[in-house]
């Protein structure tokens, strides 16, 4: 009985409960239907939702908990022998004294690491994937697939039963209760209530696992290396010696190249989206008539929707060539990685970001504003600068600060047009590297996970972390306190 | 343009000149027709307001007086608006120049987020009407007195003009439009975002501004257009019905609309 049909099965017990707390109401009412204190429809979804929710917050549990239960019985419950005899064939003889030593324990012998390569192979076998085992040991574990087997078809049996029984119970209860003073709607609405605030807490429970796990992570690399040395340190070379009489791979965790790597590229993109952005975004709040704003609006729009993936190729293929043939022109030595392509590029990635935000905060300036201006024969350009601009000003702030905390998240441009040198300078022209860039090219590849090098991502991680949240705080807080102004 | 016979102050009238006067004049927002031919005259130091009920054009007719319809894109007017006998919509006319004669006040009080000071001389600013610091201080204090605004503001003159009352803003917009010496005043229902204490004050300051203005007041409130007004104006549905004389409009209308309109059965 696959999990499918146990879900299917409540499905339509659901809409069988509908059907039925909706027949019963109507029955109950007697032709009467205002007798009711609900809408019939009430009666019914109180009933489905109530033969739905229980029975499939088990089965999601059981999903979750199927896997490491079922592997722990069958695992456990292996007859010594069983065990002796494959470890006999697996295991190097190295290791074989230790598992004969405690031989009576059965599988509580092996190292995890046994362990796991036994459930490999029985999980192997239980799907019918002989070819994968090892022939010595296929007879040995067959009797530990054929249990694997039972236990999963006698679980989801067992699921499908319980959960049948539990609607049951469910659709006989709510059939009971419903009459005309019951206040079906009353609870819809609880249960739905309900159902909402556990969906917010998936999303905030998500956020604050993910902070959690940046921060233990981190905490692990500062006991490998101090946090002054990560935040003040000048030298970033994160190669540590794997054996001893390596050479040239010394380990530095100085993290302040990266950040002032990652400044400097996101100062360069600003300077390049900040005005760009607010300008276009003045033109069309201001002096783009409708056509032209229909026209120029989505297609800013579009260059929104562009993956990053391709501005990086853009930057490296077409922005870097020519910005390095432009600086050999007027005979000036460019990187052919540098700040200056991906900072120019990602400054284009971001343009339509601040002019959609700009626009917004603009369009909020209240248009008696506006009237007033021109009512006292101001311009287009002397309202803009000297009304409309000042009244926007904070909430202008606000979007250029959102657009810097993207600046400086932005991952995929920088790695494919910035460099992988941790060069400390404030030469646009020169390769630098980002915090970004430091995070994948670290990660990318098989790693061990406890080396400083593997963790000082997870430190990296935080101070990002810290920074785009304080700055999106900051942001946010400045946009609304405006927006609250006018409203 | 037939009620010329002037009572009120009717020494006075029969020497005036029309200062702004309309010939004709339709307006269009994309197909739809919002005035159908208004032929008024507005004469020097009077109050003419336009009532009628809502929707009937007064308030598109005042805008078109200083063109402020231009900002709205699917606006179009025809006919002629002569403001001392010029064509205002003269293709060569700057309508910078338009608007530093002919003011505005709206309807609801909308200072700039800058302080008082700031606000009054926002306009003169932009037309170059002052350089010297001792110049706008001038102004900024005469137009508040003007505007009755002096007494109750002259100490913090460089706090916001967003943190006075309503009825103080409005007097501010007013301040600041009459800061830039207009010939013509118009207001958009000055009054109606502002309580009774606030509007008794805002009528009489009309009533003043009229020695040196010539006004044009779009009202919802009959009783505040017999109030302040000279001479009044009905449209009803982008028609103008009737004009003359206020008290005669408020007590021998001669037309029925208007009729039903000042008596309350609709509007």
């Amino acid at each position: 009985m696959p999990i499918t049909y146990t879900v299917g099965t409540l499905l339509i017990l659901t809409a069988l409960g509908y059907l039925l707390g909706r027949r019963k109401a109507v029955t109950v009412a007697g032709g009467n239907i205002a007798s009711l204190h609900s809408v019939p429809s009430y009666y019914g979804s109180f009933s489905a939702l109530w033969v739905l929710l229980p029975t499939i917050s088990l089965v999601l549990l059981w999903l979750a908990l199927k896997g490491p239960v079922i592997n722990w019985a069958v695992v456990d419950g292996m007859a010594p022998e069983a065990v002796l005899g494959w470890a006999n064939a697996s295991i190097p003889p190295g290791e074989l004294e230790a598992v004969r030593a405690r031989v009576a324990e059965g599988a509580g012998a092996l190292t995890d690491i046994q362990r796991q390569l036994l459930l490999i192979n029985i999980t192997n076998l239980a799907a019918g994937q002989a070819q994968y085992v090892n022939p010595a040991v296929v007879d040995i574990l067959r009797p530990a697939a054929a249990h694997m087997q039972d236990l999963r078809s006698l679980t989801d049996w067992a699921l499908f039963g319980i959960c049948v029984s539990l609607a049951a119970a469910a659709l006989f209860i709510t059939r009971g209760k419903i009459g005309p003073a019951f206040r079906a709607r009353n609870n819809v609405e609880r249960i739905v209530t309900f159902l909402l605030i556990i969906c917010s807490l998936i999303a905030i429970l998500t956020t604050v696992g993910i902070v959690l796990s940046l921060v233990f992570e981190s905490l692990r690399f500062f006991t490998k290396v101090p946090v002054t040395e990560f935040l003040f340190g000048l030298q970033w070379s994160p190669q540590t010696a794997i054996r001893a009489d390596q050479v040239g791979s010394s380990g530095a965790f100085g993290a302040v190249p990266l950040f002032a790597g990652t400044l400097l590229i996101a100062t360069i993109a600003m300077c390049v989206a900040a005005p760009v952005g607010l300008l276009s975004a003045i033109y069309l709040s201001e002096y783009a008539s409708g056509a032209v704003r229909n026209v120029i609006k989505p297609v800013l729009e579009i260059l929104a929707g562009i993956p990053t993936v391709v501005f990086g190729f853009f930057a490296i293929l077409t922005v870097a060539p020519f910005i390095r043939d432009m600086g050999a022109a007027i005979g000036l030595d460019v990187s052919s990685q540098s700040a200056l392509a991906a900072g120019v590029v990602m400054g284009i990635m971001i343009v339509p970001f601040v002019s959609s935000l700009s626009d917004d905060v603009i369009n909020a300036v209240p248009q008696s504003l506006r009237d007033g201006s021109y009512g006292l024969g101001a311009t287009r350009s002397e309202t803009v600068k000297q009304v409309i601009l000042p009244a926007a000003l904070p909430g202008i702030v606000g979007a250029m600060l959102l657009a810097v905390s993207r600046a400086i998240g932005e991952t995929m441009i920088v790695v494919m047009a910035a460099g992988l040198q941790a060069n400390l300078t404030a030469n646009p022209l020169a390769s630098v590297t980002t915090v970004t860039v430091q995070i994948k090219s670290i990660l990318v590849g098989d790693q061990v996970f406890d080396s400083a090098k593997t963790l000082s991502v997870f430190a990296l991680g935080l101070v990002l972390f810290a920074v785009t949240l304080v700055l999106n705080v900051v942001a946010l807080r400045i946009v609304q306190r405006y927006r609250e102004k006018y409203d | 343009m037939d009620t010329q016979t002037m009572t009120k102050p009717a020494a006075e009238n029969g020497t005036k000149s029309a200062k702004m006067s309309a010939r004709g004049v339709k307006v269009f927002y994309g197909e739809k027709r919002a005035l159908h031919g208004i032929d008024v005259d507005i004469y020097e130091n009077e109050v003419l307001a336009l009532i009628g009920p809502s929707g009937c054009g007064k308030s598109t007719f005042l805008r078109t007086l200083n063109r402020m319809n231009d900002t709205i894109d699917i606006c179009r007017v025809e006919g002629l608006i002569t403001l001392d006998g010029a064509d205002i919509y003269d293709p060569k006319l700057d309508v910078v120049q338009l608007r530093a004669r002919v003011g505005m006040v709206f309807q609801k009080p909308n200072p700039f987020p800058k302080s008082i000071y700031e606000n009054i001389i926002y306009g003169p600013k932009l037309h170059g009407l002052a350089t010297k610091k001792d110049e706008f201080d001038a102004i900024v204090e005469q137009s508040l007195k003007r505007a009755g605004l002096w007494n109750e503001v002259k100490d913090r003159l460089m706090e916001p003009g967003t943190g006075l009352s309503g009825g103080q803003q409005q007097r501010l917009c007013i301040a600041r439009a009459v800061a830039v010496s207009p010939e013509v005043i118009l207001m958009d229902e000055p009054c109606s975002a502002l309580d009774p204490i606030a509007t008794a004050h805002i009528e009489e300051l009309i009533d003043e501004l009229r020695e040196n203005f010539t006004i044009v007041i779009v009202t919802h409130n009959m009783q505040q257009a017999a109030r302040v007004s000279q001479r009044t104006a009905f449209f009803h549905l982008g028609d103008l019905v009737e004009v003359g004389n206020t008290e005669e409009i408020f007590t021998n209308p001669r037309d029925e609309r208007t009729q039903g309109y000042i008596t309350g059965r609709y509007g």
